[in-house]
């Protein structure tokens, strides 16, 4: 895990309407298609549903190989669930449940690669700022995502360091000896930091 | 969230924490994940990172520490063991076992701050369990069934075979908080949250 993936996630680079649509508009019709796709009962009506998804993504242009890594992980599992739901329900029912929870993975990871994490997480921003109104304030949870990622190559770091400490003392497989050190000093790490954002006014 | 004094109700010394521990949520996955063949969820020692998170930062901080993980994960960022992330997360089957870690952190936090100023290893134990994996199935088992449409019998069964794991994760979590507490004693929330009252920081 690279500084660079952490920071582009999986999006490809487009200028197709898909990527142009804002990032909340399209968390809202994830939302829709989703539970269309639970109310269509037929296979042929997903069928139909699946002939959608592929234009969508012929739509957007981010190639096959970047729409088969975002269905790729659920592989085994839809052969697995086809093969259940075959013995159980019958082979219709396989059909239609294996196509829905494939086309749900299929359409989610089409927001992923269409959009930036940058505005992503503007708009998911937006989307939590109600949280103001349990007493989180909008700019220090904004601050507060932009921080951890900051912290995941610092904390791998120090995990790094860690492992090598611990293989200079022998004790390369104990998860204690790797664990405690790695939270101990991920603790010190972020009292620290904490007392620098202190320091320089922003509790104020 | 009273509790963190006048100087507003959410301390930078918090706000970092929260983002250190969500990163070291993200980091303790990165080794990657072993998959069970025919049930697709996958074990990580992610969820030992949850546990931790609840009992050396309390109820809320630890919820908002996997809410942080979880946002980004939304938003696109490959922080799940194995470089998942994505919306499509949210899409499969385990996506309730996701969720379950909000309460699950939550209720781990709330226990061991209910355990005093020195938690002991079965206190930390049993909070553990009760979060990191009692309330985690209690939330990812009707999901996983609902996703599936598989019933809720043959999904525990399935889920089953995680318990021995988890079991083990909830004692290694134990162990490492119990550790990081004697060397770090501002660990344990109930210490965190007196030198807070006691005005630290201001």
């Amino acid at each position: 895990m690279t500084g660079m993936d952490i920071l582009t996630g999986a999006y490809v680079h487009g200028s197709s309407p898909l990527h142009r649509l804002p990032p909340a508009a399209k968390l809202g019709l994830l939302a829709l298609a989703c539970t269309g796709l639970v109310l269509l009962g037929s296979p042929l009506a997903l069928a139909g549903a699946a002939v959608v998804v592929a234009g969508l993504y012929a739509v957007s242009r981010v190639g096959v190989a970047a729409a088969w890594a975002q269905i790729r992980p659920v592989r085994w599992f839809a052969v697995a669930l086809f093969a259940m739901q075959w013995a159980f329900v019958g082979l219709e029912g396989a059909v239609s449940t294996t196509l829905r929870v494939v086309l749900a993975v299929a359409l989610a990871g089409l927001v992923t690669l269409t959009t930036r994490t940058s505005d992503m997480m503007a708009a998911l921003e937006r989307l939590l700022s109600p949280a103001r109104f349990v007493g989180l304030d909008p700019f220090r949870l904004s601050l507060l995502l932009s921080l951890t990622i900051r912290s995941v190559p610092v904390v791998a770091a120090l995990a790094t360091r860690v492992r090598e400490a611990q293989r200079a003392r022998g004790v390369e497989r104990s998860l204690r000896a790797f664990a405690v050190p790695l939270v101990v000093s991920s603790l010190r790490h972020a009292d620290a930091l904490g007392e620098a954002l202190s320091a320089r006014g922003l509790d104020d | 969230m009273k509790f963190v004094g006048k100087q507003g109700r959410f301390p930078m010394g918090d706000v970092a924490r929260v983002a250190v521990f969500a990163a070291l949520i993200a980091v303790l996955g990165a080794p990657g994940s072993l998959n069970v063949f025919g049930n697709a969820v996958p074990i990580t020692f992610q969820t030992l990172g949850v546990m931790l998170a609840g009992a050396l930062l309390g109820t809320w901080r630890a919820a908002l520490a996997v809410a942080v993980v979880l946002v980004l994960v939304a938003a696109g960022l490959p922080l799940l063991a194995g470089g998942r992330g994505g919306m499509a997360v949210f899409a499969q089957q385990s996506a309730g076992f996701l969720i379950g870690w909000l309460p699950g952190a939550a209720v781990t936090g709330w226990l061991v701050e209910r355990a005093g100023r020195d938690p002991s290893l079965v206190r930390l134990i049993v909070a553990c369990s009760v979060g990191g994996i009692g309330v985690v199935y209690l939330v990812g088992m009707p999901v996983q069934a609902a996703i599936t449409g598989v019933g809720l019998g043959p999904v525990a069964l399935l889920t089953a075979t995680f318990l021995p794991g988890d079991v083990i994760k909830a004692v290694l979590a134990s162990v490492v908080a119990r550790g990081t507490q004697r060397a770090y004693p501002d660990a344990v929330p109930a210490v965190h949250r007196e030198r807070l009252r006691a005005g630290w920081g201001r």
